[in-house]
């Protein structure tokens, strides 16, 4: 009942507007952590990214600045069963105003549509599907760190480009697999390579043999790995148990995080190329953030998803300040106005299909002779500017831009 | 070249004998739950996070002591098996004369505790361990290129397989073991220490956990989930094979793995459910298991 009523109170608000009195609900910005606390995903989002999230309150001051704030976490399992239910207690029962991070693309497409449902605010970080942005976006929703394009444009692009042209790929069996192996073969095609077969996995298989040996078979050049997490790291360790690299084949890790990096160790990852969207160690700031993180975090590095996170929540306050209201709506469309800066992403802008842009850079992992110390993982190989980085927004068949 | 169901016959061979190989690590698994449920009519739950616990062994000895993979062989079991007997005396034995199911809901709890204890300390992305050099590399058999480490896994189970079945059913400690679970106060009588034998096998048991994880630490990653992951599945082989019945949980363990790289083939997308679809359809027709008495 006093749901009903706050939600007839806040939809009077609404319409009455403009001229209203905007404020702060229940007199806390209430942020939830919604992500992977325990399985595949938990290291590269987990509980950094409810790190990072205190973070971003801290430098931004809220507590000086009169904003008062919470943050709350808790576990999607991976499922999209259990995420919509999490979302649906936090907006309706326990105040939450904004959804943060969010990997795994199945739930977060689930978040997204309840989160325009009930008018919050979604800031993802960890989930790739382009369709974020694209055809499932919505005036709620940020798509920030990095998304399943722009991955498949900076990695396939550099992968053809260098004579990797027939591809086998090996697909997580979910929206996000899915949306990453489309716009990758996309990139291929284009480029005038060709896509001789692919197989579809379920997501968290630890074993890969059959799927291994049927990519050999194939004779493709390039066995792309449109997965993820644990899979991917399963998948690139067996590869090289059954000679596919030695056989002549490539291996195309579509989507590789510093934390994959660790968890093969150099030996076996050295050569790999992928795109990120940040890296600890691309400048002073970035470096300076990565030691007070990784203090906190029991010496652990963050990952590009930590670090959107951050940027995310950071910018995400600003737009709570300059608004004084935390009106889901309200502040993602401020969000859109303001332009974005932080130590991690620098300077940038998010459109109005939801997309956050940013440079993005193509890595190559260091051998291990190369690395001089903890997480030394990456070779910076090109930067891609922010205005190439991300899907052109006409190509998005995003409806919030058709209808402008 | 000539197909089977549109799949060229070269590649089913390559996929039969991946089946084998996954089948070995459900064997070895099932044996140990089977021998444990037979003996002392525990349902073992904590079995995912022993073996999880073998391949951590494994990843500890050599980078904390440089022991290598043989070294870990031998170690890493004996060290998993000495904390399933602290488990089984304190805890286990106190449950003996209550129902089946607090011996499950107490492993299912411990099972829970130590996964998250690992996993609050290292993290679920998993930790490198790599296959000993001697059997890394393999051999091109036409058909496929068969990794040595793969062929070593299938022998080793095989040997232990076997190896625990003959000393159950073939030898006279066997039949001690034997004749506790039937009758334990008239073994005792004849002067056998009971308890302590129950002790012993599921020590043993437990091994054999270990032992499964150290096998797998050079294909798997490291990580405190990878006994989660694979419990459940090889819980359904012991179901499929009937409860208790070892020689049912070998020949389970392997046929399922089969079955299992078969539909990777045909219908990957099933591949994760297909063992649960076969547990169901032999729980209807059979309800003992396909190898189980009563």
């Amino acid at each position: 009942m006093i749901f009903k009523r706050k939600l007839l109170a806040a939809a009077a608000m609404l319409a009455l507007s403009a001229g209203a009195q905007a404020q702060i609900s229940g007199n806390v910005v209430k942020i939830g952590v919604l992500n992977d606390q325990s399985s595949l995903y938990a290291d590269l989002s987990g509980q950094g990214s409810v790190l990072a999230a205190k973070m971003a309150i801290e430098d931004f001051g809220a507590a000086k600045k009169g904003i008062k704030t919470e943050v709350i976490f808790a576990d999607h399992q991976n499922k999209a069963d259990v995420g919509s239910q999490i979302a649906n207690k936090w907006y309706d029962a326990e105040g939450v105003d904004v959804i943060v991070d969010t990997p795994n693309s199945g739930v977060a497409l689930a978040v997204n549509q309840i989160t325009k449902d009930k008018k919050k605010a979604f800031l993802v970080s960890g989930a790739a599907t382009a369709d974020l942005s694209g055809k499932a976006c919505s005036p709620n929703t940020l798509h920030w760190t990095y998304d399943t394009w722009m991955l498949a444009n900076g990695t396939g692009n550099a992968i053809v480009k260098t004579g990797g042209d027939s591809w086998f790929f090996l697909t997580a069996d979910y929206a996000f697999g899915h949306a990453l192996e489309r716009d990758t073969e996309a990139v291929v095609l284009k480029t005038g390579g060709k896509v001789l077969g692919k197989v579809r996995h379920p997501l968290n298989t630890q074993d890969f043999s059959s799927f291994l040996l049927q990519a050999q078979a194939s004779k493709a050049k390039i066995v792309g790995l449109a997965n993820a997490g644990g899979d991917t790291t399963n998948a690139i360790k067996q590869a090289s148990e059954f000679g596919i690299v030695k056989g002549g084949q490539n291996l195309a890790g579509l989507l590789v995080f510093l934390t994959d990096v660790h968890a093969l160790g150099l030996e076996k990852a050295q050569g790999l190329i992928f795109t990120e969207s940040w890296y600890w160690d691309l400048n002073d700031d970035s470096r300076a953030w990565t030691k007070r993180f990784a203090a906190a975090n029991g010496g652990k590095y963050p990952t590009m998803v930590h670090a959107g996170v951050y940027s995310a929540v950071l910018h995400y306050l600003k737009a709570v300040e300059a608004t004084k209201s935390d009106d889901g709506t309200k502040v993602i469309a401020e969000m859109k106005k303001l332009p974005t800066d932080d130590p991690l992403f620098g300077k940038g802008t998010v459109r109005a299909d939801g997309r956050k842009v940013h440079p993005a850079y193509l890595v190559e992992v260091k051998k291990p002779s190369e690395s001089k110390g903890p997480y030394d993982y990456y070779k910076v190989r090109a930067t891609i500017p922010a205005d190439q980085a991300f899907r052109p927004m006409a190509e998005g068949g995003c409806p919030l831009v058709a209808a402008k | 070249m000539t197909e089977i169901f549109g799949v060229p016959t070269q590649a089913l061979f390559g996929q039969l004998l991946i089946g084998l190989i996954n089948g070995s690590f459900y064997a070895l698994l099932s044996l140990g739950l089977a021998v444990i449920f037979g003996l002392l009519n525990i349902i073992n739950f904590t079995h995912g996070a022993q073996y999880m616990m073998g391949a951590f062994a494994a990843y500890f000895l050599l980078n904390k002591l440089g022991l290598n993979y043989w070294w870990a062989l031998v170690l890493a079991p004996l060290a998993v098996g000495a904390t399933g007997v602290i488990i089984e005396r304190l805890m286990l034995s106190r449950l003996y004369k209550l129902d089946h199911l607090y011996g499950l809901l107490l492993t299912f709890g411990l099972a829970l505790i130590i996964q998250g204890a690992f996993r609050h300390e290292y993290g679920s992305a998993g930790l490198p361990y790599s296959i000993p050099e001697i059997l890394s590399g393999g051999t091109n058999l036409g058909f496929m290129f068969l990794p040595k480490y793969r062929a070593w896994v299938i022998v080793a189970s095989l040997v232990v397989c076997v190896g625990t079945w003959l000393v159950i059913e073939r030898t006279k400690l066997g039949a001690y073991l034997r004749a506790a679970t039937e009758n334990p106060a008239m073994v005792q009588a004849f002067g056998v220490n009971v308890p302590r034998m129950i002790t012993l096998t599921y020590g043993f048991g437990v091994a054999l956990a270990g032992l499964a994880g150290v096998m797998a630490a050079p294909i798997y990653q490291v990580n405190p989930l990878m006994g989660a992951d694979t419990i459940i599945v090889v819980f359904a082989v012991v179901v499929i094979g009937g409860m208790g019945s070892i020689m049912g949980a070998v020949i389970t363990g392997f046929g399922l793995g089969v079955i299992e790289g078969l539909t990777k083939v045909f219908y990957p997308e099933a591949s994760n459910t297909v063992i649960f679809v076969i547990m169901a359809i032999v729980l209807m027709i059979r309800p003992q298991g396909l190898f189980g008495s009563r």
